[in-house]
């Protein structure tokens, strides 16, 4: 009987310890050499130390490269260098913009914010009075009288597109695109010349509601749209082969079945417009108080609420009242995000 | 056993395809509710020519050319003269959405190819769902973030290209205020458009025939030439369709334009100059204290604004649909 050795499985693709090394090293150097070009030539800052960086890094990769393999390998690793910077670039202002609002604006949060409004404080008072609430509600009502007015729309629209299927569908389905594209500006001036002016000639919240809902409806009927699409064939093959009609099919297994896309659509409307400024500044009137009547007098809202202390303010305190309004506005945003990632992260069952 | 009684034969059920009442119904409001885009659309079309039609009727073709917005009233307080020219105005949007697409569209391009070739597993996945949320993130954010962090950065940046580029007539200044120009507004609106262009970018370039990229590789070629010669020829159209995607949003932008915008009325080819503005960021300005007959003309410019933008996202459409989609 011979003794048969078993080689050890070898991974010729997997990166070794001395490419690491090299790698690593290379990067030291370019630091290094970044840092000489700081100190003798004009640049300056963390932009300029960034760019040298990265212009030095991007050289000594090439050469590294080519000395190992070829030109070919050489310039294939200038692709990879310059879409990790677009990466990266892209990521910058991501964190700027968070750890921004985050820092500038735990100073504007206390607990009175959420049980006073600024109908008897201007905004440049003191931090401690006044506060959201009034804001708070505006959004809340407004986005809720925007879900009311969009969500039908929208599912019906996205029900159109997946389960009728008719001639009109390519057609829709553009028009849908190009709604999702009206500037908010636009559909502020759309409900002053329809509604304000001709009808209602006052600004109320419920003229908000209607603004948000035309942006809120292509985000909603493009979603459901998706989700709708997610649904396997074989249940709606299965519901008209048990008899049902195409509306029983639709209202006792594929909606049911897409229960949580649905509600994943619901959220991201909400998050595409809970923030949205122009068209609130034009119809909502922005008030102070407090205000649970959407059929008359001006209501407030969160994007106006920071818009009004940062434009109308320029003390400290108002700067500190509209970053604590922004971080207001971004935990809601992370909120609706994350519940709409977990919802949809969820198997279709 | 016999049959004592002769059975009844039932009569076959009639064959039909025509659906029942209920079905009938359900699909009438269905497809009355998917009409809602195309009926608000038309509403928006129709009631913002219904009060501007006679402006632009005025100003004739004026209206685009000319860049003057006066309003002389008498002393009763009537309108005694008015002229109204957005021409200034579409000279910024122009600009600022340029400056947005030049710079912006690289990098989402770049970016979007490190997520579909070259980043992994939990990274990619983080990385994914970071550029989603930024684009979610509202315009107030950015317009602020921009005004109140990314200013003195970019002022930075457009003193230098001052000084090392300005022979270039675009790059002059007339006076030395580099605060709150068009070039500056243009980058808030790349980092803006950058996550839209991305996502769309990555999603063409995922469908991308997986055995063309085998072949490639199989080929011996590097990802280098694997992207040049498979992926882009591939996604080109798509890509450019997420880039006027991207400068549709670019084009109706209101308030971060503003907020980082020195809107002032003048023609201004000079991006590194403090002076500017767009339409949107017009409207937004002269709403406060316009009389109604000015409200009309701004609901001009509204009209204009949106066949603008409704013609951009309409090429952009068509362009995705014609080069992306193919996998699905």
């Amino acid at each position: 009987m011979t003794l048969i050795t078993i080689p050890e499985p070898q991974r010729p693709w997997e990166t070794t310890m001395k490419q690491r090394a090299s790698t690593a090293s290379i990067l030291v150097a370019a630091a290094l050499i970044s840092w000489i070009l700081i100190e003798v030539t004009g640049l300056n800052g963390k932009a300029g130390y960034l760019t040298s960086f990265f212009l030095t890094s991007t050289i000594l990769i090439f050469i590294q490269q080519f000395r190992l393999r070829d030109v070919a390998a050489a310039k294939d690793s200038l692709l990879g260098s310059f879409a990790l910077l677009g990466m990266v670039i892209t990521v910058i202002p991501i964190v700027s913009i968070v750890s921004t609002v985050v820092i500038k604006g735990y100073k504007g949060i206390h607990f009175g914010l959420f049980i006073h409004d600024m109908a008897l404080n201007s905004v440049n008072d003191p931090i401690n009075q006044g506060g959201l609430l009034h804001a708070l509600v505006g959004t809340v009502i407004m986005v809720g009288g925007a879900l009311i007015i969009s969500f039908p729309i929208g599912a019906l629209t996205a029900l159109y597109l997946t389960e009728i299927r008719g001639r009109l569908s390519r057609p829709i389905k553009f028009l849908v695109q190009a709604m999702s594209g009206v500037p908010s500006i636009v559909a502020g001036l759309f409900i002053l010349s329809s509604l304000v002016y001709p009808v209602t000639k006052s600004l109320s919240g419920l003229m908000g509601s209607f603004a948000l809902s035309i942006l809120m409806i292509p985000t909603i009927a493009r979603t459901a749209e998706e989700m709708l699409r997610l649904i396997p064939h074989e249940l709606r093959e299965a519901g008209v082969a048990l008899g049902g009609t195409q509306w029983r099919t639709v209202a006792g297994v594929i909606l049911p079945a897409a229960k949580s896309g649905l509600v994943t659509a619901i959220i991201l409307g909400m998050a595409r417009i809970i923030g949205e400024t122009a068209p609130l500044l034009l119809v909502s009137g922005g008030g102070d108080s407090l205000n649970l009547n959407p059929t008359s007098g001006a209501m407030g809202s969160l994007p106006y609420y920071i818009w009004k202390a940062f434009l109308t303010g320029g003390t400290d305190e108002a700067f500190a009242r509209a970053w604590g309004g922004l971080l207001v506005l971004l935990a809601f945003i992370f909120i609706l995000f994350g519940s709409a990632r977990f919802i949809s992260g969820r198997k279709v069952n | 056993m016999t049959l004592t009684q002769p059975t009844v034969i039932p009569a076959p059920r009639e064959l039909t395809t025509k659906p029942r009442r209920s079905d009938q119904v359900f699909r009438g409001i269905v497809t009355l509710g998917g009409m809602a885009s195309l009926v608000i659309l038309g509403l928006i079309a129709l009631f913002l020519s219904l009060k501007g039609v006679h402006i632009l009727k005025e100003e004739k073709f004026g209206f685009i050319s000319t860049s003057k917005w006066e309003v002389i009233t008498d002393d009763s307080g009537s309108i005694a003269e008015s002229s109204f020219g957005i021409g200034a105005m579409l000279v910024g949007t122009f600009l600022c959405s340029l400056i947005a697409i030049i710079v912006g569209v690289p990098i989402a391009v770049l970016g979007a190819l490190y997520l579909t070739f070259y980043a992994k597993g939990a990274a990619k996945k983080i990385l994914v769902s970071l550029i989603d949320l930024m684009a979610a993130f509202p315009s107030l954010l950015y317009g602020f973030w921009g005004f109140f962090i990314f200013m003195s950065s970019a002022e930075y940046w457009a003193k230098l290209l001052n000084k090392y580029l300005g022979f270039i007539p675009f790059f002059k200044v007339p006076a030395p205020i580099f605060e709150r120009s068009p070039f500056i507004a243009g980058l808030v609106l790349a980092i803006m458009i950058i996550p839209i262009v991305t996502s769309i970018s990555r999603e063409i370039f995922d469908q991308t025939p997986l055995d063309r990229i085998q072949a490639a590789y199989a080929l011996g070629a590097s990802k280098l030439a694997m992207i040049r010669a498979v992926v882009i020829p591939y996604g080109r159209g798509g890509v450019i369709g997420g880039a006027m995607l991207g400068l549709g949003r670019a084009m109706g932008e209101t308030v971060a334009v503003y907020t980082v915008l020195n809107v002032v009325y003048q023609i201004n080819w000079q991006v590194l100059f403090g002076a500017g503005g767009n339409v949107a960021s017009l409207i937004l300005l002269k709403f406060g204290e316009a009389g109604p007959y000015e409200v009309d003309a701004l609901m001009a410019a509204g009209l204009i604004l949106f066949i603008l933008t409704l013609f951009v996202n309409a090429v952009a459409d068509l362009l995705i649909h014609r080069f992306g989609g193919k996998g699905r």
